[in-house]
């Protein structure tokens, strides 16, 4: 990468020259204005690459971390599609976590949505440059050339030069001007919106895909870290001589809590770290510390009290959230029927297959990396606050990583691996043990909400009221955090699926006691619980059929809605819940004992509804069929989201029938997958998942939208089936499982 | 404590203690780290080989018990393991990944002693691996046609 060649103000795309010849494009991205930002005087520095090599191959350098949603394959398709590539010669590489290469962090759902016209702009840039450097070969004009397969075809003679072989020609084609871009037509997508099968495959069917957990440096140590069982508790003292004793173990050493500056970085929790020559010594080595531990001010929070008082505070009224409308108390007065209920969903830990892990090499002017995080940048700010180093001197290298679905976007154990690298002067790879990961995650809050609404005399909603509470996410990052933010109010309880006329949100109060953080679609899981759960109550009360009585709180259409991507359209969510509806066959008589139940939501800009079928014997729930549609815009990859929501539907059905995560004096009493327990494939059902073809339309949320209807689906099913409502999670509190 | 164990075939001296259970010994001494680490106590598979056929979960089997028997890891070949493969990558099964090494050799163990299992041969022999992505679907269709591939490919 030596010189650039000269841009002009509105291009987007950077040529450079490569001293192996062949083009390197490279252009520029920023999640924030969603479009390529090229600075005042026209420059810019990109942040995704493709490279054209002679031998043909195309590497494209993808700026996300890999997390199983198959973003790296989605967003390569993309490049491809416009470029007329040819699948086989396309290989995709990760990104460091570097400024360069723009906002990393995968969090909610946004990567598709963000990348897809830059990564279209620039395969199509691309062709232009095969096609220009093919038509000066030939002698012809270039509008009779065409690309294909790998290819560019002389239309008249039919000629034929490959890709490859005008790579390096193409490079030193001047850059072509944006106006020359023409994008493809949705009708000619060869790769966009079609069944394609992640770049990675041969990786993970021969367990050569290198994990943050697997990565092996000259002189390594691996390093276990005791931390107090209650959150931000502190060592007193500790006695490490049977540890010093264990095999393998070389050094025990204290590491002090990092506590962030307000307002951001998530630091880590300190402890007592074990430096071992193998993940098991430093296991083995951990179990044998004593320690004395400072409990702190959380060591008297025990969950189920928190539930009770939560419980408390939700007979009084709270804070009014901005979006109530209408006259709620009037509604009520004038009413034929009141309707009340109270939900709670517990807190939850996130539990990807991989557990946290880093590896750290901390240099004298240099810090270098190498761990799966879902937000790299965030990483590297934290290590250059807390180890004061220049952020150019540090350097991050994303690793596949083993499932994220949140707990993955925080830094901790990244920090601690540098903390203890530095301590060491050696290479160190911080290993999390299951039991790590459980009792000490960020995690997903617990909530507890109220809901009131009455009906009139033909069972037509008139007036919803709805109490919510649970810790906020922002308390990890502010002290005092007590009431929910409005991203999160905004998440499923600001903007319901339904036209309501009289509608009050209120929040109240619910202090954290525990670090909270973001699971796969965050506070819709406690949306989508209460609000389905809850319709389909008063779908009861109305004697309404439940389907019908979703529709009709949908409501009408918006006639000449304005057709922008972040616009909320009754529209599409009818025709997910209709669609859903058909493939159930609802309404069919069902054998003895089961029941269907249905649940829609609306997240991340995504349209989901689903219905599950249940059967109960001997008070057993099992989950037999689940259907769900998604309109998701645009589907770049229909096999990938396709998976996306057959895992949803999985992460969904742990949650509800087995999730929580409970606390006795401040410590958490789970450990490992025998108490805190996931969907198995005995548990697992048919799944019939469905995407509405909306190729005209922006692509939108696919790896979190299809969680929140699970659980509400699989209560009101149970209803369904045995006349017994669940309001309170997980089901296999109740007996039921 | 030398010691000599025998993986896919080949030989590896590790020193370590009698008690260290074979999965660490494979990742962390030999340096074979397509076997997974995800519980440490028999719960989720993820960590799963054969040792002389058997399906064993490395977490937990000590490494004394692996001298002088054979064992296979996802770096390894078999002719079973070679259908599942073409079966999974067919399917597109995976999501992050990382419980795909364990499922795999689960499923070689499975089609090892089931010619033709049914779904519910499937889900005993496949339940004590947790796929936290939720693959199962993928999984269970994979394994069958696995199976078709094989009875294709005589
Ligand atoms: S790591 Fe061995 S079963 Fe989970
Ligand atoms: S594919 Fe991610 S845990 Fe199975």
């Amino acid at each position: 990468m030596s010189k650039i060649a000269p841009v002009n103000r509105r291009d987007f795309v950077k040529l450079f020259s490569l001293a192996t010849g062949g083009i390197l494009l490279g252009c520029n991205i920023s999640t924030d204005k969603k479009e390529f930002v090229p600075t005042q005087n026209g420059n810019f520095t990109p942040n995704l690459f493709v490279e054209i090599k002679p031998d043909g191959n195309i590497i494209i350098t993808a700026s996300r971390s890999e997390m199983g949603q198959g973003i790296r394959t989605s967003l390569a398709s993309a490049i491809a599609d416009e470029l007329e590539a040819d699948w086989k010669f396309i290989t995709v590489k990760q990104a460091e976590g570097d400024a360069k290469y723009g906002n990393q962090n995968t969090d909610g759902s946004r990567s598709v949505r963000t990348l897809l016209a830059p990564m279209r702009k620039m395969g199509a840039t691309a062709k232009v440059m095969l096609i220009k450097a093919a038509a000066k070969k030939w002698n012809v004009s270039e509008l009779d050339c065409i690309a294909s397969n790998h290819y560019i075809i002389n239309k008249k003679t039919n000629d034929t030069l490959f890709f490859g072989d005008l790579a390096v020609e193409a490079s030193k084609i001047p850059l072509p001007s944006e106006d020359a871009i023409v994008l493809k037509k949705v009708e000619d997508f060869k790769f966009i919106g079609k069944k394609l099968k992640s770049v990675d495959l041969e990786k993970f069917t021969h367990g050569t895909a290198t994990y943050g957990i697997d990565v092996r440096l000259p002189d390594m140590k691996f390093a276990a870290i005791a931390r107090c069982p209650v959150t931000f508790g502190t060592v007193k003292s500790f006695d490490a001589t049977n540890a010093q004793k264990t095999y393998g173990v070389n050094k025990v050493l204290v590491l002090d809590r990092l506590i962030p500056p307000t307002g951001k970085f998530f630091g880590a929790l300190g402890g007592v770290a074990v430096i071992a020559d193998s993940t098991w010594a430093a296991f083995q080595g951990k179990l044998n510390l004593d320690i004395d531990w400072d409990y702190g001010e959380n060591s008297t929070f025990n969950s189920e009290e928190f539930k009770e008082k939560l419980s408390k505070r939700l007979l009084e009224k709270g804070k009014l959230v901005p979006g109530s409308k209408g006259d709620v108390d009037a509604a009520f007065k004038n009413s034929n029927k009141v309707v009340e209920a109270t939900y709670h969903v517990p807190f939850l830990a996130h539990a990807p297959m991989e557990v946290p892990n880093a590896t750290a090499w901390y240099q004298d002017d240099k810090i270098e990396v190498w761990a799966p995080v879902q937000d790299p940048q965030t990483a590297k700010a934290e290590i250059a606050h807390f180890f004061n180093m220049p952020i150019e001197n540090i350097t991050i290298n994303v690793t596949f990583l083993g499932g994220g679905f949140g707990r993955k976007s925080k830094s901790d154990f990244v920090v601690e691996a540098v903390a203890l690298s530095k301590k060491m002067q050696a290479p160190i790879q911080v290993v999390w043990s299951r039991e790590d990961d459980v009792q000490h995650s960020f995690y997903h809050a617990a909530s507890a909400q109220y809901l009131k609404a009455s009906l009139d005399k033909k069972g037509n909603l008139t007036g919803w009221l709805q109490r919510v509470g649970f810790p906020s996410i922002t308390s990890s990052f502010k002290p005092l955090s007590d009431y929910a933010s409005g991203f999160e109010l905004g998440m499923g309880f600001t903007n319901n699926p339904y036209q309501i006329k009289n509608f009050r949100l209120e929040n109240i109060k619910a202090e954290a006691n525990l670090r909270i953080g973001w699971l796969r679609s965050v506070v819709h899981i406690h949306s989508g619980f209460g609000n389905n759960s809850f319709v389909d109550e008063l779908a009861f009360e109305a004697k309404k059929d439940p389907v019908q009585f979703h529709l009709d709180l949908i409501g009408k259409d918006i006639e000449n809605q304005k057709n922008t991507k972040n616009s909320y359209n009754p529209k599409r969510m009818k025709d997910v819940l209709k669609n859903t509806a058909k493939n159930a066959a609802w309404g069919k008589q069902l054998p003895k004992n089961h029941g269907l139940g249905v649940a829609i939501h609306y997240s991340f800009y995504s349209y989901v509804a689903t219905i599950v079928e249940v059967s109960v014997t001997n008070k057993k729930v099992k989950v037999e069929n689940l259907w769900t549609t998604i309109d998701c815009g645009l589907s770049l990859n229909k096999d990938n989201i396709k998976n996306q929501l057959e895992g949803a539907a999985i992460f969904g059905m742990s949650l509800a029938l087995y999730g929580k995560i409970s606390t006795k004096e401040g410590a958490v009493e789970q450990h490992n997958f025998y108490d805190y327990q996931m969907t198995r494939m005995k548990d697992a059902p048919k799944i019939h998942i469905d995407i509405l073809d909306k190729m005209h339309e922006p692509p939108t949320g696919v790896g979190e939208p299809g969680v929140p209807v699970i659980a509400p689906a699989i209560c009101n099913a149970i209803f369904n089936a045995t006349g017994k409502r669940v309001r309170s999670l997980p089901l296999i509190d109740e007996g039921l499982v | 404590m030398s010691k000599i164990i025998s993986i896919n075939g080949k030989s590896y001296t590790v020193d370590v203690q009698d008690d260290m259970p074979l999965l660490w010994a494979i990742r962390d001494i030999v340096g074979l780290t397509g076997t997974k680490f995800g519980c440490g106590v028999a719960q989720c598979g993820a960590c799963s080989v054969l040792i002389d056929g058997v399906l064993t979960k490395s977490c937990s089997m000590p490494i004394s018990y692996a001298i002088g028997k054979e064992i296979f890891t996802i770096e390894g070949s078999s002719k079973n393991l070679e259908f599942l493969r073409e079966a999974w990558n067919d399917g597109n099964v995976p999501q992050c990944g990382y419980c795909q090494s364990g499922q795999l050799i689960a499923a070689t163990a499975l089609l090892d002693s089931l010619e033709n299992p049914t779904d519910t041969d499937i889900d005993n022999a496949m339940s004590s691996n947790i796929c936290r992505c939720g693959t199962y679907s993928r999984i269970r269709k994979a394994i069958h046609k696995a199976v078709a591939i094989k009875n294709n490919a005589i």
